[in-house]
Protein backbone atom coordinates (compact mmCIF):
# COMPACT_ATOMS: atom_id res chain seq x y z
CA UNK A 1 0.00 0.00 0.00
CA UNK A 2 0.99 3.16 -0.83
CA UNK A 3 1.74 5.66 1.77
CA UNK A 4 0.63 9.29 1.89
CA UNK A 5 3.41 11.09 0.90
CA UNK A 6 3.93 8.62 -1.99
CA UNK A 7 0.39 8.92 -3.25
CA UNK A 8 0.73 13.33 -3.20
CA UNK A 9 4.18 12.72 -4.88
CA UNK A 10 2.00 11.03 -7.70
CA UNK A 11 -0.71 13.71 -8.08
CA UNK A 12 1.81 16.51 -8.24
CA UNK A 13 3.57 14.41 -10.89
CA UNK A 14 0.16 13.97 -12.96
CA UNK A 15 -0.71 17.15 -12.81
CA UNK A 16 2.47 18.64 -14.04
CA UNK A 17 2.40 16.26 -17.35
CA UNK A 18 -1.36 17.03 -17.49
CA UNK A 19 -0.66 20.65 -17.46
CA UNK A 20 3.10 20.31 -19.87
CA UNK A 21 0.57 17.73 -22.21
CA UNK A 22 -2.95 19.70 -22.46
CA UNK A 23 -1.34 23.78 -21.93
CA UNK A 24 2.01 24.96 -21.56
CA UNK A 25 3.33 22.16 -24.54
CA UNK A 26 7.40 22.72 -25.02
CA UNK A 27 6.36 23.75 -28.69
CA UNK A 28 2.73 22.90 -29.64
CA UNK A 29 1.91 21.65 -32.62
CA UNK A 30 2.49 22.76 -36.11
CA UNK A 31 0.21 24.37 -38.36
CA UNK A 32 -1.85 21.99 -40.77
CA UNK A 33 -0.58 21.63 -43.88
CA UNK A 34 -1.82 23.52 -47.13
CA UNK A 35 -3.67 21.52 -49.70
CA UNK A 36 -1.55 22.59 -52.10
CA UNK A 37 1.55 22.20 -49.73
CA UNK A 38 4.22 19.78 -49.59
CA UNK A 39 4.25 18.53 -53.05
CA UNK A 40 6.14 14.99 -53.43
CA UNK A 41 8.89 14.63 -55.61
CA UNK A 42 8.74 12.44 -58.65
CA UNK A 43 11.81 10.20 -57.39
CA UNK A 44 11.17 9.96 -53.90
CA UNK A 45 7.67 8.21 -55.16
CA UNK A 46 7.67 4.19 -54.62
CA UNK A 47 4.30 3.13 -55.90
CA UNK A 48 0.45 4.90 -56.43
CA UNK A 49 -2.94 3.17 -55.99
CA UNK A 50 -6.24 4.43 -56.30
CA UNK A 51 -9.16 2.77 -54.16
CA UNK A 52 -12.56 2.64 -54.95
CA UNK A 53 -15.31 3.50 -52.85
CA UNK A 54 -16.27 0.64 -50.56
CA UNK A 55 -12.45 -1.16 -51.23
CA UNK A 56 -9.45 -1.29 -49.41
CA UNK A 57 -5.86 -1.71 -49.83
CA UNK A 58 -3.01 -3.84 -47.87
CA UNK A 59 0.33 -1.26 -48.18
CA UNK A 60 3.81 -2.92 -46.90
CA UNK A 61 6.35 0.60 -45.76
CA UNK A 62 9.88 0.19 -44.27
CA UNK A 63 10.88 2.40 -41.46
CA UNK A 64 11.30 6.01 -42.91
CA UNK A 65 8.71 5.44 -46.04
CA UNK A 66 5.61 7.35 -45.52
CA UNK A 67 2.31 7.13 -47.09
CA UNK A 68 0.23 9.66 -48.28
CA UNK A 69 -3.41 9.26 -48.15
CA UNK A 70 -5.44 11.53 -50.14
CA UNK A 71 -9.48 12.40 -50.26
CA UNK A 72 -9.47 13.52 -53.36
CA UNK A 73 -13.20 14.61 -53.54
CA UNK A 74 -13.35 15.56 -49.79
CA UNK A 75 -16.16 12.51 -49.66
CA UNK A 76 -14.08 9.62 -48.70
CA UNK A 77 -13.24 8.43 -44.85
CA UNK A 78 -10.33 6.46 -44.83
CA UNK A 79 -10.29 3.62 -41.58
CA UNK A 80 -6.78 2.47 -40.77
CA UNK A 81 -5.61 -0.11 -38.84
CA UNK A 82 -1.73 -1.73 -39.12
CA UNK A 83 0.52 -4.07 -37.43
CA UNK A 84 4.58 -4.43 -36.82
CA UNK A 85 5.90 -6.44 -39.52
CA UNK A 86 8.09 -8.47 -37.80
CA UNK A 87 5.77 -9.28 -34.89
CA UNK A 88 1.80 -8.81 -36.22
CA UNK A 89 0.87 -9.38 -32.26
CA UNK A 90 2.45 -5.36 -31.99
CA UNK A 91 -0.40 -3.26 -33.70
CA UNK A 92 -1.80 0.05 -34.05
CA UNK A 93 -3.45 1.03 -30.02
CA UNK A 94 -5.76 3.71 -30.13
CA UNK A 95 -6.34 4.11 -26.93
CA UNK A 96 -3.25 4.64 -25.80
CA UNK A 97 -2.72 6.86 -28.74
CA UNK A 98 -5.11 9.30 -27.25
CA UNK A 99 -4.20 8.89 -23.77
CA UNK A 100 -0.40 8.91 -23.92
CA UNK A 101 -0.79 12.12 -25.77
CA UNK A 102 -3.96 14.10 -23.59
CA UNK A 103 -5.81 13.87 -26.71
CA UNK A 104 -8.17 12.23 -28.86
CA UNK A 105 -7.71 15.02 -31.17
CA UNK A 106 -4.95 13.51 -34.16
CA UNK A 107 -3.26 16.43 -36.32
CA UNK A 108 -0.10 16.97 -37.58
CA UNK A 109 2.46 16.52 -35.09
CA UNK A 110 1.35 13.92 -33.65
CA UNK A 111 1.83 10.36 -33.64
CA UNK A 112 -0.36 6.66 -33.36
CA UNK A 113 1.23 4.23 -31.10
CA UNK A 114 1.75 1.03 -30.89
CA UNK A 115 0.10 -1.33 -27.75
CA UNK A 116 4.25 -1.27 -26.90
CA UNK A 117 4.44 1.98 -26.00
CA UNK A 118 6.47 2.57 -29.37
CA UNK A 119 5.28 4.70 -32.68
CA UNK A 120 3.71 3.19 -34.98
CA UNK A 121 3.30 6.34 -37.44
CA UNK A 122 4.05 9.91 -37.16
CA UNK A 123 1.55 12.41 -39.26
CA UNK A 124 4.31 14.27 -40.57
CA UNK A 125 1.41 16.58 -43.22
CA UNK A 126 -2.32 17.11 -42.73
CA UNK A 127 -4.64 19.59 -43.86
CA UNK A 128 -7.23 18.25 -42.71
CA UNK A 129 -6.98 17.82 -38.97
CA UNK A 130 -10.54 16.56 -38.75
CA UNK A 131 -9.65 12.40 -37.80
CA UNK A 132 -11.69 10.02 -35.10
CA UNK A 133 -9.83 7.75 -32.92
CA UNK A 134 -12.78 6.49 -30.51
CA UNK A 135 -15.67 5.61 -33.19
CA UNK A 136 -14.41 3.20 -35.06
CA UNK A 137 -15.54 2.09 -38.87
CA UNK A 138 -18.49 0.52 -40.70
CA UNK A 139 -19.84 -3.13 -40.33
CA UNK A 140 -22.68 -4.76 -41.73
CA UNK A 141 -25.49 -3.60 -39.34
CA UNK A 142 -24.20 0.00 -39.88
CA UNK A 143 -24.62 0.40 -43.42
CA UNK A 144 -28.03 -1.59 -42.89
CA UNK A 145 -29.46 0.52 -40.76
CA UNK A 146 -28.02 3.80 -42.43
CA UNK A 147 -28.87 2.98 -46.08
CA UNK A 148 -31.51 0.27 -46.00
CA UNK A 149 -30.00 -2.72 -46.93
CA UNK A 150 -26.05 -3.62 -45.99
CA UNK A 151 -23.05 -2.59 -48.41
CA UNK A 152 -19.66 -3.10 -48.10
CA UNK A 153 -18.01 -1.81 -44.78
CA UNK A 154 -15.13 -1.70 -42.70
CA UNK A 155 -15.45 -4.52 -40.87
CA UNK A 156 -15.39 -6.59 -43.70
CA UNK A 157 -12.78 -5.23 -45.54
CA UNK A 158 -10.45 -5.35 -42.62
CA UNK A 159 -11.06 -9.23 -42.43
CA UNK A 160 -10.10 -9.68 -45.71
CA UNK A 161 -7.42 -7.78 -45.47
CA UNK A 162 -6.22 -10.03 -42.59
CA UNK A 163 -7.32 -12.91 -44.14
CA UNK A 164 -4.82 -12.13 -47.20
CA UNK A 165 -1.48 -11.95 -44.75
CA UNK A 166 -2.17 -14.91 -42.11
CA UNK A 167 -4.33 -12.47 -39.85
CA UNK A 168 -7.62 -13.29 -38.93
CA UNK A 169 -10.44 -11.58 -36.89
CA UNK A 170 -8.39 -11.69 -33.38
CA UNK A 171 -5.29 -9.62 -35.31
CA UNK A 172 -8.38 -6.82 -35.71
CA UNK A 173 -7.88 -3.87 -33.02
CA UNK A 174 -9.63 -0.60 -32.84
CA UNK A 175 -9.04 1.67 -35.83
CA UNK A 176 -8.07 5.20 -36.74
CA UNK A 177 -10.44 7.10 -39.34
CA UNK A 178 -8.92 9.59 -41.39
CA UNK A 179 -11.13 12.58 -42.65
CA UNK A 180 -13.99 12.10 -40.18
CA UNK A 181 -14.34 15.01 -38.12
CA UNK A 182 -16.19 13.65 -34.80
CA UNK A 183 -16.05 15.38 -32.12
CA UNK A 184 -17.77 15.21 -28.20
CA UNK A 185 -19.97 17.78 -27.23
CA UNK A 186 -20.73 18.92 -23.65
CA UNK A 187 -23.01 16.06 -23.18
CA UNK A 188 -21.15 13.25 -24.05
CA UNK A 189 -22.69 12.69 -27.73
CA UNK A 190 -20.56 12.12 -30.91
CA UNK A 191 -20.70 15.26 -33.58
CA UNK A 192 -19.80 14.93 -37.46
CA UNK A 193 -18.65 18.44 -38.33
CA UNK A 194 -19.17 18.67 -42.24
CA UNK A 195 -17.61 21.88 -42.80
CA UNK A 196 -14.26 20.31 -41.87
CA UNK A 197 -14.01 17.83 -45.16
CA UNK A 198 -12.52 19.51 -48.51
CA UNK A 199 -11.30 17.97 -51.86
CA UNK A 200 -8.02 16.76 -52.05
CA UNK A 201 -7.27 16.89 -47.72
CA UNK A 202 -4.39 14.62 -47.21
CA UNK A 203 -2.09 13.39 -44.32
CA UNK A 204 1.17 11.57 -44.84
CA UNK A 205 1.83 9.07 -42.22
CA UNK A 206 5.74 8.44 -41.42
CA UNK A 207 6.43 4.95 -40.83
CA UNK A 208 8.36 4.38 -38.11
CA UNK A 209 8.85 0.74 -37.81
CA UNK A 210 8.36 -2.01 -40.86
CA UNK A 211 4.69 -2.47 -40.49
CA UNK A 212 1.72 -3.51 -42.46
CA UNK A 213 -1.17 -0.81 -43.12
CA UNK A 214 -4.73 -1.58 -43.91
CA UNK A 215 -6.61 0.98 -45.42
CA UNK A 216 -10.30 0.57 -45.95
CA UNK A 217 -12.28 3.53 -47.94
CA UNK A 218 -15.70 3.45 -46.29
CA UNK A 219 -18.02 5.99 -44.99
CA UNK A 220 -17.26 6.35 -41.30
CA UNK A 221 -20.51 5.20 -39.55
CA UNK A 222 -21.37 8.35 -38.32
CA UNK A 223 -21.57 10.29 -41.48
CA UNK A 224 -24.61 11.75 -42.16
CA UNK A 225 -24.38 11.79 -46.00
CA UNK A 226 -27.18 9.84 -47.78
CA UNK A 227 -26.74 8.06 -50.03
CA UNK A 228 -23.60 7.47 -48.73
CA UNK A 229 -20.91 9.36 -49.64
CA UNK A 230 -18.11 8.37 -52.02
CA UNK A 231 -15.08 9.17 -53.36
CA UNK A 232 -11.31 7.83 -54.57
CA UNK A 233 -9.24 7.55 -52.21
CA UNK A 234 -5.31 7.77 -53.50
CA UNK A 235 -2.45 6.42 -51.84
CA UNK A 236 1.17 7.14 -52.69
CA UNK A 237 4.03 5.62 -50.76
CA UNK A 238 6.89 7.38 -50.78
CA UNK A 239 10.29 8.08 -49.20
CA UNK A 240 10.27 10.78 -46.42
CA UNK A 241 12.77 13.01 -46.18
CA UNK A 242 15.25 11.80 -42.65
CA UNK A 243 13.45 13.62 -39.72
CA UNK A 244 15.75 16.42 -38.33
CA UNK A 245 16.79 17.50 -34.96
CA UNK A 246 13.78 19.68 -34.63
CA UNK A 247 11.41 17.36 -36.43
CA UNK A 248 7.81 18.08 -34.47
CA UNK A 249 6.56 15.22 -34.22
CA UNK A 250 9.64 13.38 -32.18
CA UNK A 251 10.12 16.46 -30.08
CA UNK A 252 6.11 17.48 -29.59
CA UNK A 253 5.73 16.20 -26.65
CA UNK A 254 8.39 14.29 -23.30
CA UNK A 255 5.60 11.44 -23.63
CA UNK A 256 6.45 11.29 -27.83
CA UNK A 257 10.39 11.74 -27.09
CA UNK A 258 10.20 8.90 -24.59
CA UNK A 259 7.92 6.78 -27.76
CA UNK A 260 10.69 7.16 -29.77
CA UNK A 261 13.86 6.20 -27.82
CA UNK A 262 11.69 3.12 -27.34
CA UNK A 263 11.16 2.95 -31.11
CA UNK A 264 14.58 3.33 -31.76
CA UNK A 265 15.90 0.75 -29.55
CA UNK A 266 14.44 -1.80 -32.03
CA UNK A 267 16.23 -0.72 -34.73
CA UNK A 268 19.38 0.44 -32.32
CA UNK B 1 -29.82 -9.30 -5.87
CA UNK B 2 -32.05 -12.40 -5.05
CA UNK B 3 -30.86 -15.23 -6.85
CA UNK B 4 -27.46 -14.92 -6.34
CA UNK B 5 -25.12 -17.58 -7.20
CA UNK B 6 -21.53 -16.82 -6.62
CA UNK B 7 -19.86 -13.71 -4.35
CA UNK B 8 -16.12 -13.35 -4.52
CA UNK B 9 -14.00 -10.02 -3.01
CA UNK B 10 -11.03 -9.46 -5.51
CA UNK B 11 -8.49 -8.26 -3.97
CA UNK B 12 -6.82 -4.75 -4.86
CA UNK B 13 -4.29 -5.01 -8.41
CA UNK B 14 -5.25 -8.59 -8.94
CA UNK B 15 -7.21 -10.34 -12.01
CA UNK B 16 -10.48 -12.61 -11.93
CA UNK B 17 -12.49 -14.01 -14.69
CA UNK B 18 -16.00 -15.92 -14.68
CA UNK B 19 -18.31 -17.46 -17.21
CA UNK B 20 -21.85 -15.22 -17.24
CA UNK B 21 -24.49 -17.44 -18.47
CA UNK B 22 -26.98 -15.35 -20.93
CA UNK B 23 -29.49 -14.27 -18.43
CA UNK B 24 -27.44 -13.80 -15.34
CA UNK B 25 -26.22 -10.35 -14.07
CA UNK B 26 -22.63 -9.90 -12.89
CA UNK B 27 -22.70 -6.87 -9.88
CA UNK B 28 -19.61 -5.08 -9.70
CA UNK B 29 -19.27 -3.33 -6.54
CA UNK B 30 -16.50 -0.50 -6.28
CA UNK B 31 -16.11 -1.58 -1.68
CA UNK B 32 -14.16 1.26 -0.82
CA UNK B 33 -15.17 3.82 -3.84
CA UNK B 34 -12.34 5.58 -6.64
CA UNK B 35 -11.70 2.26 -8.35
CA UNK B 36 -10.95 1.74 -11.64
CA UNK B 37 -11.92 -1.74 -12.80
CA UNK B 38 -11.20 -2.76 -16.20
CA UNK B 39 -12.85 -5.09 -17.96
CA UNK B 40 -13.30 -7.44 -21.38
CA UNK B 41 -15.81 -9.95 -22.18
CA UNK B 42 -15.52 -13.04 -24.76
CA UNK B 43 -17.90 -15.04 -26.67
CA UNK B 44 -17.80 -18.18 -25.26
CA UNK B 45 -18.94 -20.35 -28.23
CA UNK B 46 -16.47 -18.42 -30.26
CA UNK B 47 -13.98 -16.53 -28.69
CA UNK B 48 -12.71 -14.27 -31.66
CA UNK B 49 -15.91 -12.35 -31.44
CA UNK B 50 -15.28 -10.06 -28.36
CA UNK B 51 -16.40 -6.64 -27.10
CA UNK B 52 -15.42 -3.61 -28.75
CA UNK B 53 -15.36 -0.56 -27.67
CA UNK B 54 -15.70 1.66 -30.68
CA UNK B 55 -18.34 -0.34 -31.85
CA UNK B 56 -20.53 0.25 -28.70
CA UNK B 57 -19.87 3.96 -28.54
CA UNK B 58 -20.64 4.11 -32.49
CA UNK B 59 -23.87 2.23 -31.59
CA UNK B 60 -25.01 4.99 -29.19
CA UNK B 61 -23.59 7.54 -31.05
CA UNK B 62 -21.94 8.99 -27.11
CA UNK B 63 -18.66 8.72 -26.07
CA UNK B 64 -19.44 7.25 -22.30
CA UNK B 65 -20.66 4.05 -20.90
CA UNK B 66 -23.53 3.82 -18.51
CA UNK B 67 -27.05 2.91 -17.33
CA UNK B 68 -28.65 0.90 -20.83
CA UNK B 69 -25.23 0.61 -22.99
CA UNK B 70 -25.17 -2.14 -25.09
CA UNK B 71 -21.55 -4.01 -24.94
CA UNK B 72 -21.12 -4.69 -28.55
CA UNK B 73 -19.24 -6.83 -29.73
CA UNK B 74 -16.73 -6.54 -32.91
CA UNK B 75 -19.32 -8.76 -34.93
CA UNK B 76 -21.97 -6.20 -33.97
CA UNK B 77 -23.60 -7.87 -31.61
CA UNK B 78 -24.97 -7.34 -28.29
CA UNK B 79 -23.29 -9.15 -25.63
CA UNK B 80 -24.60 -7.66 -22.29
CA UNK B 81 -26.61 -4.45 -21.51
CA UNK B 82 -26.06 -2.40 -18.64
CA UNK B 83 -29.02 -2.95 -16.31
CA UNK B 84 -28.17 -0.71 -13.10
CA UNK B 85 -25.49 1.91 -12.29
CA UNK B 86 -25.08 3.75 -9.29
CA UNK B 87 -21.96 5.98 -10.71
CA UNK B 88 -22.88 7.02 -13.40
CA UNK B 89 -19.64 7.25 -15.64
CA UNK B 90 -17.78 4.84 -16.90
CA UNK B 91 -14.92 4.93 -19.67
CA UNK B 92 -14.24 2.79 -22.82
CA UNK B 93 -11.86 4.52 -24.84
CA UNK B 94 -8.70 4.78 -22.71
CA UNK B 95 -7.77 1.19 -22.73
CA UNK B 96 -5.99 -0.72 -19.44
CA UNK B 97 -2.48 0.29 -18.50
CA UNK B 98 0.52 -1.80 -19.38
CA UNK B 99 4.05 -1.76 -18.38
CA UNK B 100 4.82 -0.52 -21.91
CA UNK B 101 2.41 2.13 -21.82
CA UNK B 102 3.60 3.61 -18.18
CA UNK B 103 6.87 4.17 -19.30
CA UNK B 104 5.94 6.60 -21.99
CA UNK B 105 3.27 8.08 -19.93
CA UNK B 106 5.26 8.65 -16.75
CA UNK B 107 8.50 7.45 -17.62
CA UNK B 108 10.79 4.63 -17.36
CA UNK B 109 11.24 4.63 -14.10
CA UNK B 110 7.61 3.15 -13.87
CA UNK B 111 8.23 0.50 -16.19
CA UNK B 112 8.45 -2.67 -13.79
CA UNK B 113 5.12 -1.92 -11.94
CA UNK B 114 2.25 -4.29 -12.41
CA UNK B 115 0.06 -2.80 -14.98
CA UNK B 116 -3.38 -4.26 -16.11
CA UNK B 117 -2.20 -5.52 -18.83
CA UNK B 118 -0.34 -8.00 -16.68
CA UNK B 119 -3.47 -9.26 -15.50
CA UNK B 120 -5.04 -9.72 -18.77
CA UNK B 121 -2.03 -11.66 -19.72
CA UNK B 122 -2.08 -14.01 -17.33
CA UNK B 123 -6.09 -14.66 -16.55
CA UNK B 124 -6.53 -14.96 -20.11
CA UNK B 125 -4.00 -17.58 -20.45
CA UNK B 126 -6.11 -19.81 -18.46
CA UNK B 127 -8.57 -19.95 -21.38
CA UNK B 128 -5.92 -20.12 -24.40
CA UNK B 129 -6.73 -16.64 -25.13
CA UNK B 130 -2.99 -14.67 -25.35
CA UNK B 131 -2.14 -10.37 -26.05
CA UNK B 132 -3.27 -10.58 -29.56
CA UNK B 133 -6.69 -11.14 -27.89
CA UNK B 134 -6.69 -8.25 -25.78
CA UNK B 135 -8.41 -5.12 -27.02
CA UNK B 136 -9.72 -1.65 -25.71
CA UNK B 137 -11.66 -2.50 -22.77
CA UNK B 138 -13.73 -1.15 -20.33
CA UNK B 139 -13.36 0.84 -17.34
CA UNK B 140 -15.99 0.76 -14.92
CA UNK B 141 -16.12 3.80 -12.09
CA UNK B 142 -12.96 5.37 -14.40
CA UNK B 143 -13.69 9.45 -14.74
CA UNK B 144 -12.10 10.59 -18.45
CA UNK B 145 -13.88 13.57 -19.83
CA UNK B 146 -13.49 13.70 -23.54
CA UNK B 147 -13.88 17.78 -24.02
CA UNK B 148 -15.45 19.09 -27.81
CA UNK B 149 -11.59 20.20 -28.40
CA UNK B 150 -10.43 16.36 -28.07
CA UNK B 151 -8.41 17.01 -24.58
CA UNK B 152 -8.66 13.41 -22.57
CA UNK B 153 -8.01 13.44 -19.31
CA UNK B 154 -8.44 10.55 -16.55
CA UNK B 155 -9.66 12.78 -13.65
CA UNK B 156 -10.57 11.64 -10.00
CA UNK B 157 -13.55 9.23 -10.05
CA UNK B 158 -16.58 9.66 -8.62
CA UNK B 159 -17.97 6.31 -7.20
CA UNK B 160 -17.89 6.14 -3.80
CA UNK B 161 -17.54 3.14 -1.29
CA UNK B 162 -20.63 0.58 -2.09
CA UNK B 163 -21.23 2.20 -5.74
CA UNK B 164 -22.00 -0.46 -8.17
CA UNK B 165 -22.74 -1.42 -12.17
CA UNK B 166 -25.11 -4.51 -13.19
CA UNK B 167 -23.83 -6.18 -16.39
CA UNK B 168 -26.82 -8.42 -17.77
CA UNK B 169 -25.46 -10.85 -20.30
CA UNK B 170 -27.19 -11.56 -23.58
CA UNK B 171 -25.38 -14.07 -24.50
CA UNK B 172 -22.61 -16.51 -22.88
CA UNK B 173 -19.68 -14.32 -22.04
CA UNK B 174 -16.38 -15.00 -20.18
CA UNK B 175 -15.93 -11.73 -18.58
CA UNK B 176 -12.44 -11.06 -17.47
CA UNK B 177 -11.68 -8.02 -15.01
CA UNK B 178 -7.88 -6.47 -14.34
CA UNK B 179 -8.77 -4.76 -10.46
CA UNK B 180 -6.55 -2.11 -12.00
CA UNK B 181 -3.09 -1.10 -9.88
CA UNK B 182 -2.29 2.30 -11.67
CA UNK B 183 -0.25 4.59 -9.12
CA UNK B 184 0.15 7.20 -11.50
CA UNK B 185 -2.99 8.92 -12.21
CA UNK B 186 -6.14 9.47 -10.63
CA UNK B 187 -8.11 6.32 -11.22
CA UNK B 188 -7.76 4.38 -8.42
CA UNK B 189 -7.27 8.02 -5.64
CA UNK B 190 -3.42 6.56 -6.25
CA UNK B 191 -4.42 3.70 -3.80
CA UNK B 192 -5.62 0.22 -5.48
CA UNK B 193 -8.25 -1.29 -3.58
CA UNK B 194 -10.30 -4.31 -3.34
CA UNK B 195 -13.58 -4.41 -5.43
CA UNK B 196 -15.95 -7.34 -4.92
CA UNK B 197 -17.88 -9.28 -7.46
CA UNK B 198 -21.26 -11.00 -7.37
CA UNK B 199 -23.30 -12.95 -9.99
CA UNK B 200 -26.90 -13.89 -9.64
CA UNK B 201 -29.36 -15.61 -11.85
CA UNK B 202 -32.55 -14.11 -13.79
CA UNK B 203 -35.00 -13.61 -11.28
CA UNK B 204 -37.74 -16.66 -11.74
CA UNK B 205 -40.90 -16.17 -13.93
Amino acid sequence: MATKEEMEANRRRYEELRAAGQGATLKGLPALTARDGAPLVADTIISREQVPPGWYATVRLRRSEALRIVDEQGAASVALVGWREEDTSERINCADTVKVQWSAAIAKGRVILTDMGRVLVSVIEDTSGAHDLLAGGSNAGSTAAAYGAATRNTHDNFLAAAAKIGLSLRDIPPCVTFFAPVSVDAGGQFVWTAERKHAGDFVDLRAEMNLVLVASNCPHPLDPARPPSAGTVTLIRHRAAAPGADDPCRTASPEAARAFTFTDRLYA
Amino acid sequence: MSNLVYARDVPAEAPWSHIIRRGQTLRIIDSEGQQAVDALLYCVENPAERYSAQDTLRMQRSAYVGLGTALVSNNGRVMARITADSCGQHDTSAGCCSCESNAVRFGEQTRYQHACRENFILELSRDGLTKRDIVANLNFFMNVPIDPSGNFTVVDGISAAGNYVDVTAEMDVLFVISNCPQVNNPCNGFNPTPIRVEISDPPRA
